[in-house]
């Protein structure tokens, strides 16, 4: 069994890793965003410059510091939530009564700075980031290989994508936050410091994005512009899957990733495009997304 | 979803007390860009004109219109590159090159245009930008785009096949021409009947729709009038460089259009030519700072949206009481 479809079954196998790869920071990125968005009613555009800081954040811990790559996975992330809260008070607090394109156009222009910074401080080439000795290696499974970062990555991703499901779905912090989104002033009325809950919200999905960013550091090169593209594509999925629920994005997430990964070996010139297809045909039919509601 | 404390920051109410400030706004920029190229590179102020009409255009929809598209910079690029390779291979006259980039332009406002209006709000502007990430690679990829080379060495032709436009002067006139029939254009749009319907969806549209105005109709034709025009200032700028390339399909283009407008002033008249004049201003003459030029870029951003909404024009607007 070389060939499966008439495509050999180690290039059908290996695109669907990186499909799942993928997927995985489509789902961590678009959860993120509707997150943030659920509460602030704002879409996060510096959430691909957040995801950046994230991986730069690793790469500086391990070369100044000597921290390494697990000690990263919670560093990184709750630093870079930091600066997101603080974000949050100082600018993006000012914009909420608003028109929703006021906040879109300042987290446009706060990840225009950082790129912009990290640029001058980097330059555009990438810097590389080792994969943790713990995870070197791959396992032969018969019919292809799989490195065991990479299934690290897929396995963390969904334990934390159900994770934050789990949370916002079926606990008592999860019922407050979706109350809050429905209606913030009556939740203000029963005693919660509705605005400090919004600013942890805008913390936690900036810490999906860093998240996603330190796992991506040892697969792609640490890059002032890895984000900048990445967005886009998860706008796109965001389209498609509706930000209305939180199971939605993530199925939405790995679904497309894993679409993506077939096209490069089916039909690899519209590799780089089919998920905006796929939003073009989804907004023909059902365009509000297909998890979506409003 | 879009609920507005500050309509004040984007209303334009068009009284006849306002037509004499604007017309003596409109001579003194006629004035400006027929003086200016005694002191300034007529190369630079063509480019100015070109973003100017670009700028204006994308203001139409969202000054007027109430729709922020993240993704105009498919217009102008997919024109440029339409108008180059008309120019160029086929070689026709450079009216009829400008022609059939201002067409593509329209064809393609009308095609991502039926998409986007589908969507409304925050999801409008997440839908254009992803469709023109889609044009983008679609550009990178396809044959006739040259790549990452561009369309490069365009031929400027000669005008009705009779003046020969290889001469600055001569390409000046033609692109003072073309942006101020088309800034001419945007204000007529504005001030009819059209342009005031436009204005009661962007600030109700359920209210406008039960008074019987077909909501989606008038957003796509504003949206296809919008793209058209952006093509128009994407075609005339391939013809002034000679030149159709990548930078113009990016979305880094998209943002600037965008920052254009609300430095000048979301939905004033005159903001989006002060803004265009401001930021390519900037990027050339920053422009050995390399990447401290996004970071000034983004930080105009935050400042605009964080302290000083109105923009240029309309702080000057609101100080002399007048709508510009």
């Amino acid at each position: 069994m070389d060939t499966l479809f008439g495509v050999p079954t180690q290039a059908l196998f290996g695109q669907l890793l990186i499909g799942l790869i993928n997927g995985s920071f489509y789902a961590l990125l678009s959860l993120g965003l509707a997150v943030i968005f659920g509460l602030l009613s704002i879409i996060n555009f510096t959430h691909g410059a957040q995801y950046m800081m994230g991986a730069f954040c690793a790469h500086f811990l391990l070369t100044k510091l000597g921290i390494g790559y697990w000690w990263a996975l919670a560093l990184a992330p709750v630093a870079v939530a930091i600066t997101g809260m603080i974000i949050e008070r100082l600018m993006l607090s000012r914009l909420y009564k608003l028109d929703y394109l006021y906040g879109l156009l300042l987290t446009f222009g706060l990840a225009l700075i950082i790129q912009g910074l990290f640029r001058n401080e980097f330059g555009s080439s990438g810097l590389p980031y080792p994969i943790p000795t713990e995870l070197q290696g791959a396992q032969n499974l018969g019919f292809m290989f799989l490195p065991n970062y990479r299934a690290w990555v897929i396995v963390v991703s969904l334990v934390v994508c159900l994770g934050t499901w789990f949370v916002i779905e079926k606990t008592k912090l999860g019922s407050y936050l979706r109350a809050a989104t429905e209606n913030p002033a009556l939740v203000q009325a029963f005693g919660i410091n509705v605005p400090r809950m919004i600013t942890l919200t805008y913390g936690f999905g900036v810490t999906l994005a860093a998240f996603a960013g330190v796992m991506a550091a040892p697969i792609y090169q640490v890059n002032p512009l890895m984000g900048a593209d990445l967005i886009i594509v998860v706008f796109a999925v965001v389209v498609i899957g509706g930000m209305g629920s939180i199971m939605g994005s993530i199925v939405t997430g790995f679904g497309l990733g894993v679409i993506e990964g077939l096209t490069k070996v089916f039909y690899p010139e519209a590799s780089n495009t089919v998920i905006f297809i796929i939003m073009a045909v989804v907004l023909m039919f059902k365009p509000t997304g297909l998890f979506g509601q409003r | 979803m879009a609920n507005t404390d500050e309509p004040a920051a984007f209303a334009v109410r068009a009284t006849t007390a306002d037509i004499k400030p604007q017309r003596i706004a409109f001579a003194a920029m006629a004035l400006f860009f027929m003086l200016a190229p005694l002191a300034i590179y007529p190369v630079f102020l063509m480019k100015v004109m070109c973003f100017a009409l670009f700028a204006c255009a994308f203001n139409l929809l969202i000054g007027f219109g109430g729709l922020l598209s993240f993704g105009h910079a498919m217009f102008l690029g997919t024109a440029g590159y339409v108008c180059a390779h008309a120019a160029k291979v086929w070689g026709v006259s450079p009216e009829l090159a400008i022609l059939s980039g201002t067409g593509a332009a329209a064809l393609l406002g009308v095609l991502t245009g039926l998409l986007a209006i589908r969507r409304q709000g925050i999801y409008f502007a997440m839908i254009t930008l992803a469709l023109a990430q889609m044009i983008y690679f679609f550009c990178v990829q396809a044959p006739f785009t040259g790549g990452e080379d561009g369309i490069q060495a365009v031929p400027r032709g000669r005008l009705f096949g009779v003046i020969d436009l290889a001469g600055m002067t001569a390409m000046y006139i033609v692109v003072v021409a073309v942006f101020f029939g088309g800034f001419l254009l945007v204000y007529r749009i504005i001030h009819s009947p059209f342009g005031h319907v436009l204005k009661a969806i962007r600030e109700h549209e359920p209210r406008s729709i039960s008074l019987g105005y077909d909501a989606d109709r008038y957003k796509l034709l504003a949206f296809v009038l919008s793209a058209t025009l952006s093509g128009l200032a994407g075609a005339t700028k391939a013809l002034v460089f000679q030149l159709a390339s990548l930078t113009d399909v990016h979305w880094t283009t998209s943002g600037e259009v965008i920052l254009m407008t609300l430095l000048g002033g979301l939905g004033t008249v005159f903001g989006p030519v002060v803004g265009a004049l401001i930021i390519v201003g900037m990027e050339n003459y920053l422009a050995q700072l390399g990447a401290w030029v996004t970071v000034v870029q983004g930080a105009i951003f935050v400042v605009c949206v964080l302290a000083f909404r109105r923009g240029i024009i309309g702080e000057l607007g609101r100080f002399l009481k007048k709508s510009l």
